[in-house]
């Protein structure tokens, strides 16, 4: 009974969404704005509606109603609850439910906040992401229903994929899409920008926390993403350069660069209609990620099942939005006033440079992707681009980026002065050559490249807290040298001057993690009971080798002992290989023990006749930064996202209310 | 990621097995880290974008075999790659050559760049005059105004 009411308030939030859609254009047409305002109510409920469907799905997986085709095919009654749940999405239809769930509770978010946004914008904006959603609520209820029904129903269901039954899954696609999805709100801002032929400083403020909303789950959703493959995968690596992680890696370099370039919208006017495009384009980018990851185009552990039927569907949803908002880009850009001016030597012109290294390096993502696809279309040539093409032409343009963000941090709007931003950053040079020297002279012979990283990683923290720093001490005759005056400034600063000093020192640290890993030992040996292996400055011995079980598998586990060279104990280990009787399938679990920022890792190879097993170590100094560092972007992000200016619907300042005689501060 | 479904498939398939095993290293060293780089920039050909260093494939272990078998016969490690490349074609390397069929994708960066540089300096030449100065007849006004005062 509720399978059949969510069945129907999926259909009835269609039905809603065309409202949704509709009302600000006959609005306009009719020329009665009170019909504006219908589409808030609408996006409301588009949102309860698809809400209500979202527990009806989870309350089936959750009592295994093995009625519904979709729990059949997903669960089964020895599943751990969390998986029962997580499962809803870990499958085609329920990940596209969860995907319109988030898209409708992003709308309901923009009809909430009413004071920020101007209405007419607010409302087209609404209307525009209403079509989103009424294409992929159609997409959902003809091509993949999540509420069919099989007749009889099985006593059992097939359980769902055993790599999947795994933690990561409850957190890393509801995150990804948090932010994949929350790059549409952008994109229905520009098209409704594009259909008022209205773009100004108020739109970019207006935008501009969705952005960075979007941003940070993105860049947490592909962190965790990178994290579980990282220990699930068994064989330490944690970015591969896939087309599934390039998929989701262009949204995010994109949405990386409008957050940029909104800013100087905002701040100078200028750069309109470059950051109305790139709004376009990174929703865009989002579509063609859902589209190679849906399709089945490129097969994968994220394409549950391949369809044609869903490919095209998808594949005419990408066209109906990339063409269709290009096309209005391409009719109604021209009409955009172009805003302010800039020098070169600026913030506003280092932040340009941000755009243009970063649109370069999704651009070859973009065309590493897709290059040995269109090649084969074209000439029936099979070509490979792997992971040493992305890393031979995406760090030289990572590496002009990074070097110019503590410059364009410390430059000054309008017109910057080199020489003074670079005496200010003496110190953040001075430190990152001698991280630099030290690091290579503490690893001779090793590496060379990697010390200039992590000399690169060093320069980015310290240029952000210098940054701090000299905004806290001041300038010109406010300059001060007493601490307690400059805590107090810094205490002071806007909200959002941290959140950007936090977010590029998390920059920083992910550069040393990622430098680090050129260190990374591995170390392989078949052992039995009471033997050892070597890896780095680590020994780990094992213990034992025995059976154990779970819930709904039987491992094969091998416990180990990880010492320090010298023969401390650091802690026990433990590698197995599940065995999962549903599904018929083996996995292998990896084991971690995590010493400071750096792991050994240890992954179970095979388990011999005779007692003994095959082994693999791996030393990784540091690698927790890499995700650790993604974090701290992500909490610069949030911490920006508090400052007054971002708040939606912030009340104005109280200066205005000073009587009109008092005389400014400044 | 991806990899994890052909990590699943292999497993179901051929039983677990790992990337390389311990009896497939070379008593070598020097020789042994050759074959480590050279497969790590080998695809596995039945796998997704995992090189054979990586896979646990039965293919990637004939492929490996194959590599420690040529570098001990003598090759350089130009002639492995050579050798697997005439077997399997351009689909084993990992890196594409640089040739006419990838020229477009090994410029894309440099293009995207330049590109990009010449479309901000035409902007920035384009605007540049036409807040600069006044019209004629603006200039006279504004001087006449100034010699009113």
């Amino acid at each position: 009974m509720i399978v059949e009411v969510g069945h129907f308030a999926l259909a009835l939030a269609l039905a809603l969404s065309v409202i949704q859609a509709a009302m600000p254009v006959w609005a306009a047409r009719s020329g009665d704005e009170t019909l504006r305002e219908t589409t808030v109510p609408a996006a409301l409920g588009v949102f309860a509606c698809i809400l209500f469907a979202f527990g009806a799905l989870t309350y089936a997986h959750v009592m295994s109603d093995f009625s519904v085709k979709n729990v059949v095919e997903n669960s089964h009654t020895m599943k751990p609850l969390i998986y029962k749940i997580s499962g809803v999405w870990g499958n085609h239809e329920g990940s596209m439910l969860l995907w319109v769930l988030i898209l409708s509770l992003f709308g309901a978010m923009v009809a909430v906040a009413k004071n920020s946004v101007p209405p007419v914008l607010r409302t087209n904006t609404l209307a525009v992401q209403a079509l989103i959603t009424f294409v992929f609520v159609l997409f959902i209820i003809t091509t993949s229903n999540p509420f069919d029904r099989v007749a009889p129903a099985p006593l059992e269901g097939n359980d769902l994929n055993p790599l999947l039954q795994d933690f990561g899954l409850a957190v890393h696609p509801p995150l990804l899409y948090l932010g994949y999805v929350g790059f549409s709100i952008t994109f229905a801002f520009a098209a409704a920008a594009l259909i008022d032929g209205r773009i100004d400083a108020v739109w970019a403020r207006a935008v501009r926390p969705w952005t960075l909303t979007a941003w940070v789950f993105l860049t947490l959703g592909i962190a965790m993403g990178s994290y579980w493959a990282y220990y699930e995968l068994g064989w330490g690596g944690w970015w591969f350069w896939d087309p599934v992680e390039n998929a989701s890696l262009m949204p995010w370099i994109a949405g990386t660069a409008l957050l940029h370039s909104t800013v100087v919208m905002e701040k100078r006017d200028a750069l309109k209609v470059w950051t109305v495009l790139l709004s376009v384009l990174t929703f865009s980018l989002s579509l063609m990620g859902t589209f190679i990851v849906r399709s089945g185009l490129l097969t994968s552990v994220h394409t549950f099942a391949s369809d044609p039927t869903r490919g095209v569907f998808i594949l005419a949803i990408l066209v109906l939005f990339i063409g269709g908002s290009l096309t209005l880009f391409a009719w109604r850009a021209p009409s955009l006033r172009q805003g302010g001016l800039f020098a070169p030597i600026s913030r506003e012109g280092a932040l340009v440079m941000n755009n243009l290294f970063l649109v370069a390096a999704c651009a070859t993502v973009l065309v590493g992707t897709l290059y040995p696809l269109l090649l084969e279309m074209l000439t029936g040539e099979k070509i490979s681009v792997g992971p040493p093409f992305f890393n031979w032409t995406f760090v030289p343009l990572a590496i002009p980026l990074l070097l110019i963000v503590p410059f364009g941090q410390s430059l000054a709007w309008k017109r910057g002065d080199v020489a003074a931003a670079a005496q200010r950053l003496f110190a953040a040079f001075a430190f990152a050559f001698v991280v630099g020297i030290g690091t290579a002279a503490y690893t001779w012979g090793g590496p060379v490249m990697a010390p200039v990283a992590i000399g690169l990683g060093a320069y980015l923290i310290i240029g952000s807290a210098l940054e701090i720093l000299s905004r806290a001490r001041g300038y010109g005759n406010s300059r001060s040298r007493d601490l307690g005056t400059i805590a107090r400034r810094a205490i002071g600063l806007p909200r959002s001057a941290w959140g950007t000093a936090l977010a590029h020192a998390g920059v920083g640290v992910v550069v040393i993690g990622i430098a680090a890993q050129s260190w990374a030992l591995e170390g392989l040996g078949t052992l039995k009971p009471g033997q050892s292996l070597a890896v780095g400055p680590y020994v780990a011995t094992l213990d034992k080798v025995g059976p154990q079980s779970g819930e709904n598998y039987e491992e094969t586990a091998a416990f180990l002992t990880v010492r320090t060279a010298k023969g401390d104990t650091v802690g026990p280990v433990e590698t197995g290989k599940r065995f999962y009787p549903s599904r018929k399938m083996t996995v292998t679990e990896s084991g971690l023990m995590t010493i400071g920022f750096s792991q050994v890792y240890a992954s179970l190879g095979e388990v011999l006749p005779d007692g003994s097993i095959g082994l693999r170590l791996y030393y990784k100094p540091l690698i927790l930064l890499i995700w650790l560092g993604a974090v701290v972007m992500a909490l610069g992000g949030a911490l920006s996202l508090t400052d007054r200016r971002m708040r939606v619907g912030a009340p104005a300042k109280a200066r205005a209310k000073l009587p009109p005689h008092a005389v400014p501060a400044e | 990621m991806r990899a994890i479904v052909f990590a699943l498939l292999l497993i179901v398939s051929a039983g677990p097995t790992h990337a390389v095993q311990p009896d497939e290293v070379l008593k070598d060293p020097v020789l042994e880290s050759r074959a480590r780089h050279i497969s790590e920039g080998l695809r596995c050909l039945v796998c997704q974008n995992q090189s054979i260093d990586d896979s646990d494939a039965p293919l990637a272990k004939d492929l490996r075999v194959i590599v420690r078998e040529r570098l001990t016969a003598g090759d350089s490690n130009g002639q492995v790659v050579d050798y697997l490349v005439a077997r399997y074609g351009e689909f084993v390397l990992l890196r594409p050559v640089f040739g006419w069929h990838t020229l477009l994708l090994w410029l894309t960066p440099l293009l995207a760049v330049l590109l990009g540089g010449f479309g901000i300096w035409r902007l920035s030449r384009r605007r540049a005059p036409k807040a600069a100065g006044l019209s004629q007849a603006e200039q006279a006004e504004v001087e006449a105004l100034l010699e009113r005062r």
